[in-house]
């Protein structure tokens, strides 16, 4: 009897061992993979925030130029770059033939005749002098010179040509190419060059989607809350809306999409890719989260602060707009905040109403075009260039790190504000 | 003088019914406790007579309740008017999570009973002394009223109860959740309150029903079986249930 007391107690203790041994195991397998997963990302990203230079002397001349003696600022605004652009760099190799030229002019962006420009509207006092002025590395060279480059593969498959990395080697060993922050990732739009190509249309397209979203979800999804949770009879119809805003929660995000499709743009003839209509489609899937969550936090004031308020005479209506709804704030603040986190990174609705087209301008307000961060990866995902894969990463850092901000902000208010009963 | 007179009231929770024709008188300026067994019904009936049972989508109430010769079951009857004259402490004390100055003020705030910031305070102070608090609070009205002790919770729930003046004070079991000092000072308390407040009070302890009610009542199975004076209902009472429960053979 006693023999088999002490196999069952052993027994216990070796099962709750077990239960902890797996638990633990559980833990370590999520911190691994989350640790696989922003190892990764980072590893790849970090080199989108440095960006190539090189160091090309250009010669001002003004009469490549077209300028006359003494030039106004509007003459310099008009002249031609084009050829000392191009000239200097074709000077980089004195022999080069007439391809050869060609392949030099390659090894910059597109954007250097505009980077010149601009070194001379900023210091008009180099016409006719020679200086050295920093022009964007095409991608494939900042890739050459980031070490991602496979130099070793046959001429025929690469895009950089022999001739280029002899040139750029050439440059490297004199000190002429210089890696700095990259601070046009963050305020270029979209582009079809990978060097140029930056996130700030994307960004601004989240930011005002999410704004529009908060406008529309908040208010909406709190007034339901509150009317079904503290006025709404309870009977069947409260009951089937009930279990519908649940439903609403789980429908997949797409079909969401197909609404903002076929209703905003198709009926409403609203602005097509804009944060307006995605902002409208997001609300429509944040809306469910956030009722449940306001609803989630509205049960949880305790009854007795009800019964406290309606027994010294408040109305019902003080009751839920003096007590109930304050102390459910912090509640359903930290829910919305979820919720728009989630719709932050929601891709799938957003190609949808076509925020998947190609932006190359800065929205300044919900009624522009634009496109969104998950957008933008996905957009840079599918791109052939090299020089995207490190922005995909680059761009996952940022949304991560909105995403995180964001969540951080949730938790504090939800431990600052969060009312301790007695 | 009769305060409040209770006519066949019947209440239903869904299709049970929890009471059954309480007929109940109750005097003015005295308190009354109403003692029973649980769930037989004393906190329901408690709580019909300031409508405090319409929050519970499933209950209903039958019969007359006259308060004042009014009829507080009628249509026309304002809740709201009704509760500003009928105050309640509950079992638990329940504090708003605001400021002890903010509980207090927020019964007159409500019903427009101060003009000015000073009557306010005045309010809040008479009030917190009426309920034997304002000693001990008087340092820290603007902290929270969550952080007192449980007694002293109670007491502030009581303050808050009486600061718009109610004519009756209902009170469900407010010292069980309470150690036997905080319960003397309650007590006392409600010995003082009955001067200007008609009390009626829902308790287990039939010592602090016999301590501190003039009248009990005594229900058992959503029936009122007796009531009369404490003094009767405790020595002398006519039914044989009374008296078993009074002596502790059930309950």
């Amino acid at each position: 009897m006693n023999k088999n007391k002490e196999q069952l107690l052993n027994k216990r203790y070796k099962a709750e061992q077990r239960f902890r041994l797996y638990g633990l195991s559980a833990i370590f397998m999520a911190l691994l993979f989350l640790t696989i997963f922003i190892f990764k990302i980072f590893s790849t990203g970090y080199s989108a925030f440095q960006k190539t230079w090189l160091i090309v002397p250009v010669t001002f001349d003004a009469e490549l130029m077209m300028l006359d003696q003494n030039p106004s600022k509007e003459d310099l605004q008009d002249a031609d770059y084009y050829d000392i652009a191009l000239k200097s760099m074709a000077d980089l190799d004195p022999n080069a033939n007439e391809d050869q030229e060609n392949e030099l002019k390659r090894m910059v962006s597109y954007f250097f005749e505009k980077e010149i420009k601009n070194k001379l509207l900023n210091d008009p006092n180099l016409i006719g002098k020679t200086k050295e002025v920093y022009l964007t590395a095409s991608d494939d060279l900042d890739q050459v010179f980031k070490g991602n480059y496979p130099r070793d593969l046959p001429e025929d498959q690469r895009r950089v040509s022999d001739y280029q990395l002899k040139i750029f080697d050439q440059l490297v060993a004199n000190g002429k190419v210089e890696s700095k922050f990259n601070i046009s990732f963050f305020t270029n739009a979209d582009s079809r060059e990978a060097e140029l190509a930056g996130i700030a249309s994307s960004f601004m397209g989240s930011i005002f989607s999410i704004l529009v979203c908060l406008m529309i979800a908040f208010p909406v999804a709190v007034l339901a809350a509150i009317y079904l949770e503290e006025f709404a009879p309870k009977n069947r119809f409260t009951d089937f809306i009930e279990v519908n805003i649940n439903n609403l929660a789980a429908v997949p995000s797409i079909v969401f999409g197909l609404l903002g499709l076929g209703v905003l743009l198709a009926i409403f003839h609203l602005p097509r890719s804009t944060p307006l209509v995605g902002g409208i489609t997001l609300s429509l899937m944040t809306l469910p989260t956030i009722i449940i969550a306001a609803r989630a936090s509205l049960k949880a004031v305790p009854p007795s602060i009800r019964e406290a308020a309606l027994a010294i005479g408040a109305s019902r209506m003080q009751t839920t707009m003096h007590h109930t709804v304050p102390l459910s704030m912090p509640g359903t603040l930290s829910g919305t905040i979820i919720g728009l986190a989630q719709a932050l990174g929601e891709t799938a609705p957003l190609i949808l109403i076509g925020m998947v087209a190609f932006v190359n301008t800065i929205p300044g307000s919900p009624m522009d075009p634009a496109a969104s961060l998950p957008v933008q990866i996905y957009i840079w995902a599918e791109s052939a260039e090299r020089g995207f894969v490190e922005k995909v990463s680059a761009c996952i850092m940022v949304l991560l790190g909105f995403l995180i901000i964001m969540n951080l902000f949730a938790q504090i208010i939800r431990h600052k504000f969060e009312k301790k009963w007695s | 003088m009769i305060k409040i007179k209770a006519k066949d009231v019947d209440v239903f929770y869904g299709k049970k019914q929890a009471l059954f024709n309480i007929t109940l008188d109750i005097e003015e300026n005295q308190v009354t406790a109403l003692i029973g067994p649980s769930g037989c019904g004393k906190s329901t009936f408690l709580r019909c007579l300031n409508r405090m049972n319409d929050v519970i989508d499933i209950c209903s109430v039958k019969g007359e309740i006259l308060i004042n010769d009014f009829n507080i079951n009628d249509k026309s009857c304002d809740v709201v008017r009704l509760r500003e004259k009928i105050g309640m402490v509950f079992q638990k004390p329940n504090p708003f999570p605001k400021t002890l100055y903010e509980n207090v003020s927020y019964g007159p705030t409500i019903h427009g009973m101060a003009q000015s910031k000073q009557e306010m305070d005045e309010i809040v102070e008479t009030s917190l002394k009426k309920a034997a608090l304002w000693e001990e609070v008087k340092d820290r009205l603007h902290e929270p009223g969550t952080g007192l002790s449980g007694g002293q919770q109670q007491r502030l729930c009581i303050a808050r109860a009486i600061s718009v003046r109610p004519e009756v004070i209902l009170m469900d079991e407010p010292c069980s959740a309470l150690d036997p000092i905080a319960t003397a000072q309650i007590e006392e308390l409600i010995d003082e309150l009955k001067k200007e407040h008609t009390i009626i009070i829902v308790t287990h302890s039939m010592a602090q029903a016999a301590r501190v009610s003039q009248n009990t009542g005594f229900f058992h199975l959503g029936q009122l079986i007796e009531h009369g004076s404490t003094d009767k209902i405790f020595k002398n009472p006519d039914n044989k249930k009374t008296q078993d429960y009074i002596t502790g053979r059930f309950g």
